[in-house]
């Protein structure tokens, strides 16, 4: 039985996409998840997954093609029912062609010679990864071989002595190079197109939702003291930054306030069923993405951190996927070092609230009766008042400022 | 609406675009040998002298260290001169003004000083000139930080680029093919200002990306038609500036493609397309399913004798061939 694999939503802004790249073909076995294709929206190219285990079956659209949130773009077939198809062809290990004599005795050579050189005699020794046995293939052959799955020694080569190029590895699967050829680099992104995706975001915001806003000085002196003893220790790729604790904090403290984590459905609430915290990301030369942290209120700090670097990297490169830009339940906007004391954010729709955090900064702070410089972000909160009212608000920016105060319990 | 189109050569749309600058901007004055009362080597000032007169079409002694020197003097002090240099042979003379100043000035002052010097010059095969006028030095060119370097092929940038250059508070280098100069075809009347940075697909293709610029680019158009021909698609693309080069358009159509050859008068050791050619692995390596081609320049001093100089530069042949050779077919 087949289903359809539609254009899906990645937000309440989108109307349409354009397919720039089937990442899986006819026939590929789908796991849930697992990106199946690439389209082009406002936001940029972002990788679509799909939402359950199934086989791919025939395309209903072409690359390039632009059609409507809600469009049918490909056949899926049920993953039980439809036999194992790859490799396509079948072509059977036997058959593969013997590396050419050329390579075979210049690698014989060259590994007896290292091998003497090291004082050992290899002899005619079986094995693998020698220089004989590395099968010549273009680094596309190479990398379409390994995407699909098929060892390259089971296909023929058409190439100058035998490589296998391009076409090979596509014959061997079945499937048609322009596919490929037709991709236009990825990564691209309209800046134009996204400034009128995000006027109309918050425009619709602020037409629609009631804010509520409140702010609350934090004392990030603790969280920053134990920040830096801990990241004396590590290497500059595995430190922690702030804005990592930051988001821990506001995914802890959401579990007594479920009001403020998750949708606005036509005038109800529905609450979300994990903590998805939406990171807003600025894009250089201008733009904006929050595209979500699955799960923050899981994850130790360490994997957190490097999802938060993945995450911030593929904004700005590309290859953002769907249920990042559909998923996040709140969203966290953190000026970093380089801004301004507080930030009032706008909702976006349909979540219900944003989390703002200045640049903390030294200030002085009464402490025991005596004013002393402490390190202080001011924490704000831009709440729906359909759905929340401002003591719950005010409870829940409290209670992210007294988890910053026990950094080690992050 | 479509723009009046007008019948061109090369040579009128350089003309064009110098007369262009003279009149819009009093700071603008060409300066070289025989550029005056001579009207250029290649005619291309031609009447130009006539028009605004000796103070700003300026005939200089034979002392291409001299006048390129005086040339960046002038333009540290506010003026916009076009200097032309005979063939980038010659330009070895002005090497020294070129690298050692013109590029320097405004990183050895901190960013105080702006040298807006553009120096057009001549260069190429084809015109039996033998080995001391024919010579391709746009890749050394290409090789020095602090100036832009280009190469107008068609009838657009041929027009359009020198006023960019003007504009430009850099110091910006011009390579006219000699090849090109006699070149027509229609082009837009109203046609000014291109920009002078990236490069451009002139025609479409999926097959293989041929990559070329200058005085190469027919060549590989006509190529592009016999490999056509042979169900063969191929992208061409001029790449316009030497320096910066567009890595992101050379790129994408790798991507596209996953074979290319380059094609570069210069001659293949240390040349542009050597550069290109590592970028491409450096940047595309997973796309290629082939490795890079090259047709350049016999590593010779370009000879005299026609036919000895028709088999010392890259022809339609050559790069047949050698697209069909990345294809394996």
């Amino acid at each position: 039985m087949s289903r359809l694999y539609r254009m899906p939503s990645l937000g309440s802004d989108m109307e349409a996409g354009t397919l720039i790249e089937w990442v899986r073909q006819p026939g590929d076995r789908l796991a849930k998840g697992d990106v199946i294709a690439v389209i082009e929206t406002q936001k940029g190219a972002i990788e679509v997954e799909v939402f359950h285990d199934a086989v791919m079956g025939r395309p209903l659209i072409q690359v390039g093609d632009k059609v409507p949130v809600g469009s049918p773009m490909a056949e899926l077939e049920d993953a039980s029912a439809a036999p194992a198809l790859r490799p396509a062809t079948g072509i059977p290990a036997t058959h593969a062609p013997e590396p050419g004599p050329a390579v075979a005795e210049a690698g014989t050579r060259t590994s007896e010679r290292i091998a003497d050189q090291a004082g050992h005699r290899i002899g005619h020794r079986a094995g693998t990864g020698t220089a004989a046995q590395r099968r010549r293939a273009s680094p596309a052959a190479r990398r379409l071989a390994d995407a699909r799955g098929i060892a390259l020694d089971a296909i023929e080569g058409s190439g100058p002595r035998g490589a296998v190029v391009l076409a090979d590895v596509h014959a061997a699967t079945g499937t048609t190079p322009t596919t490929e050829a037709a991709s236009p680099p990825r990564g691209h992104l309209d800046l134009a197109a996204m400034r009128q995706a995000i006027a109309a975001a918050m425009s619709r915001s602020k037409r629609e939702i009631p804010h509520y806003y409140l702010s609350h000085d934090i004392d990030l002196t603790a969280a920053t003291d134990w920040l830096t003893a801990r990241n004396a220790q590590l290497p500059p790729d595995q430190r922690l930054l702030l804005g990592a604790l930051l988001i821990k904090a506001v995914a802890l403290s959401l579990d007594k306030f479920p009001e403020l984590n998750g949708f606005d459905r036509d005038g109800h609430f529905e609450p979300a069923q994990g903590v998805h915290i939406g990171c807003a990301t600025a894009i250089r030369g201008g733009g904006l993405v929050a595209p979500a942290l699955h799960d923050a209120d899981q994850l130790q700090l360490p994997t957190l951190m490097t999802r938060l670097r993945d995450l911030v990297g593929r904004v700005r490169s590309g290859g953002l996927r769907a249920s990042e830009l559909s998923d996040p339940t709140i969203t966290v906007s953190s000026l970093g070092e380089r801004g301004v004391d507080r930030l009032y954010g706008i909702i976006y729709p349909p979540q219900v609230a944003i989390v703002g955090f200045g640049t903390p900064a030294l200030r002085p702070w009464v402490q025991d009766g005596q004013v002393v410089p402490r390190n202080i972000v001011t924490a704000t909160l831009s709440a729906d008042h359909r759905h929340s009212d401002g003591h719950r608000g005010a409870l829940f920016l409290a209670r992210v400022g007294q988890r910053l105060q026990e950094p080690d319990t992050l | 609406m479509s723009a009046q189109m007008i019948e061109i050569s090369y040579r009128e749309a350089v003309r064009e675009a110098i007369r262009e600058a003279l009149n819009r901007d009093p700071r603008v004055f060409l300066m070289g040998e025989d550029v005056g009362r001579y009207g250029g080597c290649y005619a291309v000032s031609k009447g130009l002298y006539d028009e605004f007169g000796p103070e700003r079409i300026r005939d200089a002694p034979l002392s291409e260290a001299g006048f390129t020197g005086a040339g960046i003097g002038a333009a540290l002090g506010g003026l916009r001169p076009i200097v032309e240099v005979m063939t980038v042979n010659f330009s070895l003379l002005a090497l020294d003004q070129i690298v050692n100043n013109a590029a320097t000035l405004r990183h050895m002052s901190g960013g105080q000083f702006s040298v807006p010097l553009v120096i057009r010059m001549a260069c190429g095969a084809g015109k039996q000139l033998a080995a001391q006028h024919s010579h391709s030095l746009e890749g050394w060119y290409a090789h020095v930080p602090g100036i832009k370097v280009l190469a107008p092929a068609t009838l657009e940038d041929a027009r359009g680029m020198l006023w960019s250059a003007l504009e430009d508070p850099d110091p910006v280098v011009i390579f006219e093919h000699v090849m090109l100069y006699n070149r027509s075809g229609q082009l837009a009347a109203d046609a000014g200002a291109v920009p002078i940075e990236g490069a451009a697909v002139r025609r479409e293709g999926g097959d293989v990306t041929l990559i070329t610029y200058g005085g190469s680019l027919f060549k590989t158009l006509e190529a592009a038609d016999t490999l056509a021909a042979d169900g063969i698609a191929a992208e061409v693309i001029d790449l316009r500036c030497l320096r910066p080069l567009d890595d992101a358009t050379l790129m994408a159509s790798v991507a596209r493609t996953h074979r290319a050859v380059i094609i570069d008068e210069g001659w293949r050791s240390g040349s542009l397309a050597a550069e290109i050619s590592a970028r491409l692995m450096e940047q595309a390596f997973w796309e290629l399913d082939a490795p890079v081609g090259r047709v350049c320049s016999a590593e010779v001093p370009i000879p005299y004798p026609k036919h000895l100089e028709d088999a010392a530069v890259p022809q339609t042949d050559d790069i047949v061939a050698a697209a069909r050779a990345v294809l394996n077919r």
